[in-house]
């Protein structure tokens, strides 16, 4: 069904202007090299997909390009700017959100609390603004609130549940409040780590058009880590296959498909 | 006993789901506390251990904010209680009797000798100060976690008791001037002298309870502003998951060291506030027991809850002050056993915390955020134990 729309989507992207881009990017963990000079690029409004073995240095690559780890070598550049040096949430205030592959909410607060603390970065409110709280820092607030719950709204959160404590919420709300969250901070590009893991097909395939309608709406890039075939497949403009840390093949979903590389590594186990 | 346990784990303070009865209780709590003394002698004892109360009041809601709101473990708070204290001793005393400045004072003190500034003017130098140093304190234990920030601060708060104990000679060895007096302390400490308000004296408790009074009710305001804020959900993210809090763009640097150093200024104001009603400042206050009871206060009233930190310092404080020295003490001796209650005054606040664990682990008034926390574990917990029973 999304078959016809990928190819015809599928050669417009790689070409565009690269929002994200890695250069030799390395991660040395004492004697394993988690991921091995992987140069890649994300261009803007595309989805790109990373998929991979378990323990292909997916998950490391993401810490990378948001602070959270160093590279031991190599470079990022986000939006034309070197971020390689730059902390998390220094990364996260120039234009990138994450979710995580197991779900991290802040679950003692509710589910609008949870995207409040994603926009942690666009709000300007000091300490002493907090304290006296004048009109502006007032206006800010109640201005936040209310993109809170447009956001959650926007993801599909029912507005009964926004009050809710996120740990109370269900496992698909909570995937969904994650993604409200990572939103939240106004992001050029979103990084979203197995986004569909514990989902039936019914729920990935929601996702799929949900990735593709927030890429449209928002005008946002996102790089996907994911392991259902049928979701990459469908909704990826170009995907690039890491094993033992290195990029094995790049490329449109199709090509990537019949890889011998990839097949060997990865697909040839399904196959 | 299980059942006992879950009921009083249900128990809900009056006025937690509905804003407009929690109002009303505020104010009525507030109106009975500023009427309260005219029930009293103003020199009575009740008058003073109210003031004492509000005192620990205002340090219990200092603490809250590192401990409650950002989750860092703080057992060294004692220090900001000893800066404060110690900026009043050498601010409001005669104790650098070769200085003449006088600020602000009436004129029977600008007659001595020392410096003299009015209360009012101490009180923000003494925030500033513990501030700063509440800053410095939590730079070493930004990259640790949990237990460990525990020991780092404990660590510090045994560094300044040690030092200002020491100081007497020279400060770490160095000089041989005179800073703190070591155990015998900086005394006396000018009396609080506010505009508008009756003199303050040892035997007109009034205003000293009062000042105490409106000292609590703005660390109150700031308290009820900085949770709900930008700043504070900030602190219950990296209290709850820095690492997530971190990649949603929190500075997790700059918001610890601003939890630090807001919650060590309130601790540095009461400590100007107590030199002055006790008249003296010596290195003895500053013992490790202190911080401990203020942290007893805040998990005994409720983490992060701030009407429960604020009930918790009343009723330790009473207990402490009252209960035990007063009212319990022989009771020992009259079933026939040779010591005084206030000898086990500690043990018996460790076993007041034991029982809290047990039968309301959340405080007695749990904050929202923390009671979801409860709400399913110990649930699971109590199935467990039925099975095996």
């Amino acid at each position: 069904m999304s078959t016809p729309e990928t190819t015809t989507e599928a050669p417009l992207a790689p070409q565009g202007p690269a929002i994200l881009a890695t250069d030799q990017l390395t991660k040395q963990f004492g004697g394993l090299i988690a991921v091995d000079s992987v140069s890649f690029r994300v261009p803007e409004r595309s989805i790109v997909s990373i998929i991979g073995p378990n323990g292909a240095g997916k998950t490391t690559f993401f810490n990378m390009l948001t602070g959270l780890y160093k590279p031991t070598l190599g470079r990022v550049e986000f939006d034309g700017r070197d971020v390689t040096t730059k902390r998390p949430d220094q990364i996260t205030a120039l234009g990138v959100a994450r979710t995580f592959q197991n779900i991290r909410l802040f679950g003692t607060m509710s589910a609008v609390e949870n995207v409040l603390v994603g926009q942690h970065a666009r709000l300007k409110a000091t300490v002493f603004g907090s304290i006296l709280r004048p009109p502006r820092v007032r206006r800010e607030e109640r201005d936040a609130r209310e993109k809170a719950r447009e956001v959650l709204t926007y993801v599909g959160v029912d507005p009964s549940r926004h009050e809710d404590v996120a740990s109370n919420l269900s496992y698909g709300e909570q995937r969904r409040v994650e993604i409200a969250r990572a939103l939240a901070s106004d992001p050029k590009l979103l990084l979203l780590d197995e986004p569909t893991a514990g989902m039936n097909p019914q729920e990935s395939e929601q996702l799929s058009q949900f990735m593709r309608k927030l890429r449209d709406e928002r005008e946002l890039a996102i790089l996907l880590i994911e392991h259902d075939m049928k979701v990459v497949m469908g909704v990826s403009e170009q995907v690039t296959v890491l094993d033992h840390g290195e990029k094995i093949a790049e490329g449109e979903p199709m090509k990537v498909r019949h890889d011998p590389k990839v097949v060997e590594a990865y697909l040839g186990k399904q196959g | 006993m299980t059942a006992l346990a879950a009921r009083l784990r249900g128990v809900r303070a009056p006025g937690a789901d509905n804003p407009v009865v929690g109002k009303v209780l505020t104010a009525a709590a507030i109106l009975f506390a500023i009427l309260l003394p005219f029930a009293f002698d103003s020199g009575s004892g009740f008058i003073e251990d109210c003031a004492v109360a509000l005192f620990y009041v205002v340090m219990a809601l200092g603490l809250n904010i590192v401990v409650g709101f950002a989750g860092l473990l703080d057992l060294g708070y004692v220090a900001f209680f000893a800066f404060g204290a110690y900026t009043m001793g050498w601010f409001g005393s005669g104790w650098f009797n070769s200085a003449n400045i006088h600020i602000g004072v009436t004129e029977q003190l600008s007659k001595l000798p020392g410096i003299h500034l009015n209360w009012l003017l101490i009180l923000p130098l003494a925030a500033l100060i513990a501030a700063f140093m509440g800053a410095v304190l939590g730079f070493p234990t930004l990259r640790l976690r949990g237990d460990y920030i525990a020991i780092v601060t404990l660590a510090f708060g045994e560094i300044v008791h040690t030092t200002a104990v020491n100081s007497d000679e020279g400060v770490f060895g160095i000089g041989s001037f005179n800073l703190t007096n070591g155990r015998a302390g900086i005394t006396p400490v000018d009396k609080i002298d506010l505009p508008l308000v009756d003199r303050f004296t040892s035997l007109e408790l009034r205003p000293w309870y009062w000042t105490a009074l409106g000292l609590a009710l703005f660390v109150l305001f700031v308290n009820v502003r900085l949770r709900d804020s930008r700043l504070g959900r900030a602190w219950v993210a990296i209290r709850e998951d820095e690492v997530a809090a971190v990649s949603m763009g929190v500075p997790t640097v700059r918001v610890k060291l601003l939890a630090y150093a807001l919650g060590a200024a309130l601790g540095g104001m009461a400590g100007t506030f107590y030199s002055s009603f006790v008249n003296t400042v010596n290195a003895d206050q500053f013992e490790f027991s202190f911080s401990i009871f203020v942290l007893a206060m805040i998990i005994l009233g409720g983490l992060g809850s701030i009407p429960g930190v604020i009930v918790g310092a009343i009723a330790l404080t009473f207990i402490n002050n009252r209960l035990i020295p007063d009212v319990l003490n022989d009771l020992p001796s009259k079933v026939g056993l040779d010591f005084d209650l206030t000898e086990l005054g500690f043990g018996i606040f460790g076993f007041l915390l034991v029982i809290m664990m047990v039968l309301r682990p959340q405080g007695l008034i749990a904050e929202r955020r923390h009671k979801a926390e409860f709400a399913e574990g110990p649930e699971a917990g109590d199935a467990l134990v039925e099975t095996r029973a």
